[in-house]
């Protein structure tokens, strides 16, 4: 940080931190606590996946992939998912604009098409389960369950929050502590969809080419 | 961020690192490109799967990582707003830290297991790791 020291103090001494006063906002630093936060949820998924490489070819004489994924059920649930990332898109664009009305709209679509990934989702565990492929039947099927249920277990508690975020700015408004949440969120939802991409790749795709 | 922030930022601009003025900051194109690419980067691994394609498996195999691969960086780039100069380059700098984990639990959990499966399991229904 040399270039924040005037040329008269930097000559005086070597220093290793930063001298001249500077703001701390309240919540400045909580973006980027809020990223490692969801580099920290990463590395849990990185072991699940691991986890799923490993086992994803244990049936244990029980149904496979190509017996049991639709993916064509899959494809929309991956475009449910990719609709709620730019519709969340649309609602940070109209909270920069003050536009209190439109983020909550935006808001509510973002979180229908979540709750109908979720809903998908559901769908699909249930009628695996009614045709006997549950977590407890093979290897395979208890790393499909972790890993997919983890990330579905996410997308449910990221509609609670945008839930109760709504609430919030139906209260308060869109004041700077709302601001800062609908960001953090807006880092939650989009970092759910980088690990679906992984998901669709490696779970389902890779998964009927076995 | 409000356009006073901006304003206050500017004021002054030799104050050392400004916390919590670096809030990315998405705009109406950047969100309309980010879902058109990976609505193209999403489509295609799902036509190679789906469709009649006449590749080998594992060609395929190979070509959907790389969409995949491609899509997570459109989807940093495009809808996280990452970019290096980020939170001073600490976003970054954690995130290649992530990776660099991430890339030796995957590919070392898949190398060993893979091994172990081979000496260990020489049954008809060996794994057959990704």
């Amino acid at each position: 940080m040399g270039h924040a020291l005037t040329a008269e103090q930097a000559a005086a001494r070597t220093l290793f931190h930063v001298v001249d006063e500077h703001d701390h906002e309240a919540g400045g630093s909580t973006l980027l606590g809020f990223w490692i936060y969801l580099m920290s949820d990463c590395l849990i998924f990185a072991v699940l996946f691991a986890c799923y490489g490993v086992l994803g070819g244990n049936y244990a004489a029980g149904p496979g992939p190509k017996d049991l994924f639709d993916l064509s059920l899959v494809a929309v649930n991956t475009s449910m998912l990719l609709l709620s990332s730019i519709t969340y898109g649309f609602a940070m664009l109209a909270s920069y604009r003050k536009q209190v009305a439109a983020t909550q709209f935006w808001l509510a679509v973002t979180g229908l098409f979540g709750a109908a990934f979720l809903g998908i989702e559901l769908y699909e565990f249930a009628h695996m389960i009614h045709v006997g492929a549950t977590p407890q039947r093979s290897a395979f099927l208890s790393a499909f369950f972790t890993l997919v249920g983890t990330h579905g277990l996410h997308v449910t508690f990221g509609i609670v929050w945008l839930i109760t975020l709504m609430v919030q700015i139906g209260k308060q408004g869109l004041n700077k502590a709302n601001a800062r949440r609908l960001a953090c969120l807006s880092l939650f939802w989009h970092f759910l969809d980088v690990i679906w991409i992984g998901v669709f790749t490696f779970v389902y795709l890779m998964g009927m080419l076995r | 961020m409000s356009a006073h922030e901006h304003a206050l930022a500017d004021h002054r601009p030799d104050a050392g690192p400004n916390h919590g003025a670096e809030e990315p900051h998405g705009t109406l194109r950047e969100y309309v490109i980010g879902f058109l690419l990976s609505v193209v980067l999403t489509a295609i691994p799902f036509w190679l799967v789906m469709g009649d394609v006449t590749w080998s498996k594992q060609t395929i195999a190979f070509v959907i990582m790389g969409f995949a691969a491609v899509q997570m960086v459109v989807h940093m780039v495009y809808f996280l707003h990452m970019t290096p100069r980020s939170e001073d380059g600490w976003t970054l700098t954690s995130l290649v830290f992530t990776l660099i984990l991430v890339v030796i639990t995957l590919a070392g959990s898949l190398w060993v297991m893979y091994h172990l499966d081979t000496n260990m399991m020489p049954q008809h229904e060996a794994s057959q790791p990704l």
